[in-house]
């Protein structure tokens, strides 16, 4: 049975039919066609379904869209300014922090969540920090590194 | 995932209504738990009613000798709150080894003991910590809560609303996890409660336990030495793939001498 959500998603106000068992990730990627949130492993295990709800960061294939209603959601598209990447992008992609890129938007989005919660996070926290994510790759090194690096630069009160 | 009705309240009196209005409902704390099971069409309710909106169920109150934590409270907010901190470290420790913090951002300790997954971590403390779970109809102690495999106390319908943990004179946990699920292969709780030491162990059987031999071993001497040479009958305990019986009878006994002497260790600090 379809049903209407409404909820800002990256700040602009959407709204779609759902059904009960629709989840948060498929409304996003097949409603929105917001497709930079990934379906990795749909078990809740890899992360790279990661957006924030609400502020916080959470496995969008294990949250029903219905939940979202009347919610504040943001994905991996909803952080760059144009052309400008936000500090967290610009420090992976610095920091060559991917290879695939798969496990890229929910890393971004869980190591965001990270900084909210601890804003001068040594190696051993990011690690530990990041441990919804995974990476097949095995580029975490340089993942940890581009958190290090995008903590220090938000941190900077030249930032804006 | 079969459809079904979605369904969110406002009040502990709704869910109640709807409930009982419904054919076959579930309840939707986290999620955590619910969705994999419906991905895997292992459940089939026609109605999911969200409990995610019943904001006085979250929280965490300080009563000088308990602690009252609310059932929606996530395993992230009790992991970093001051008081549980303070008062019953473990308890902060073990919920921040929960899954991981995506997990613990939605997870909420009401939807992990409802659910009593023989793996799960919150059972084991409340088990060792002796608290009470608090429901819409009646105050259940821990021993009389956890029966089975996913099964507990609560009757069709009954709504966990807070869960109380006394403040134990020390407490601590040892958990070896599953570095892939990360739920613990074995994990032991051990507390010296006010009435004495109690050691409950998930993960290694159907369904979270006490364990006696080792109890009464540490009310003569509350030191790992003690219990160093109790070992399990692997007789009832889990075989999967992850481990054997005898496997975890060994984990087991390792994971309660690093249970107590963390306790030892939070004492002197």
């Amino acid at each position: 049975m379809l049903f209407t959500v409404t909820m800002k998603v990256n700040g602009k106000p959407v709204t779609g039919e759902i059904e009960g068992r629709t989840l948060l990730v498929d409304f996003l990627r097949k409603t929105l066609q917001l497709t930079g949130t990934h379906v990795g492993c749909d078990t809740s295990q890899c992360g790279a379904c990661t957006v924030h709800l609400n502020g916080i960061a959470v496995k969008s294939c294990t949250l029903l869209a219905a939940h979202a209603d009347g919610a504040e959601v943001s994905t991996i598209e909803g952080l760059a300014e144009g052309d400008v990447l936000h500090p967290m992008q610009q420090a992976f992609h610095e920091h060559h922090a991917l290879q695939c890129g798969y496990c890229t938007p929910g890393m971004v989005m869980s190591a965001l969540d990270l900084l909210r919660k601890n804003p001068d996070p040594t190696a051993e926290e990011v690690r530990h920090g990041l441990e919804g994510n995974l990476c097949r790759c095995t580029g975490y090194h340089n993942i940890i590194e581009a958190v290090l690096a995008a903590a220090k630069k938000l941190k900077d009160p030249r930032h804006v | 995932m079969y459809d079904f009705k979605y369904r969110r309240v406002h009040s502990v009196e709704d869910a109640l209504l709807v409930f009982n209005e419904c054919e076959s409902p579930h309840y939707y704390a986290g999620g955590m738990s619910l969705l994999p099971v419906l991905k895997l069409r292992l459940d089939q309710p026609t109605d999911v009613i969200d409990l995610g909106y019943l904001d006085n169920l979250r929280g965490i109150q300080d009563e000088a000798d308990l602690i009252r934590i609310g059932a929606m409270t996530p395993h992230a907010v009790v992991a970093s709150s001051d008081v549980v901190r303070n008062k019953i470290p473990a308890l902060a420790k073990l919920a921040g080894s929960i899954g991981d913090p995506l997990i613990r951002n939605r997870g909420t300790i009401g939807g992990s003991i409802a659910n009593n997954d023989p793996s799960a971590d919150y059972p084991s403390a409340v088990l060792a910590l002796n608290a009470t779970v608090h429901t819409n109809r009646r105050s259940i102690a821990a021993d009389d809560f956890f029966l089975g495999m996913f099964e507990t106390a609560l009757e069709n319908g009954e709504l966990i609303l807070e869960v109380t943990f006394p403040v134990p004179k020390r407490a601590g946990y040892g958990r070896f996890p599953n570095p892939a699920s990360r739920y613990p292969l074995v994990g032991v709780f051990v507390a010296e409660t006010q009435e004495g030491p109690r050691v409950s162990v998930t993960g290694a059987a159907p369904c979270v336990f006490r364990f006696a031999e080792m109890e009464w071993a540490l009310a003569k001497n509350f030191d790992e030495i003690a219990i160093r040479e109790i070992r399990i009958s692997p007789d009832n305990l889990q075989s999967d793939l992850h481990g054997t019986p005898e496997y975890r009878a060994r984990l087991i006994t390792t994971m309660a001498r690093r249970a107590v002497v963390e306790t030892v260790t939070a004492a002197k600090a």
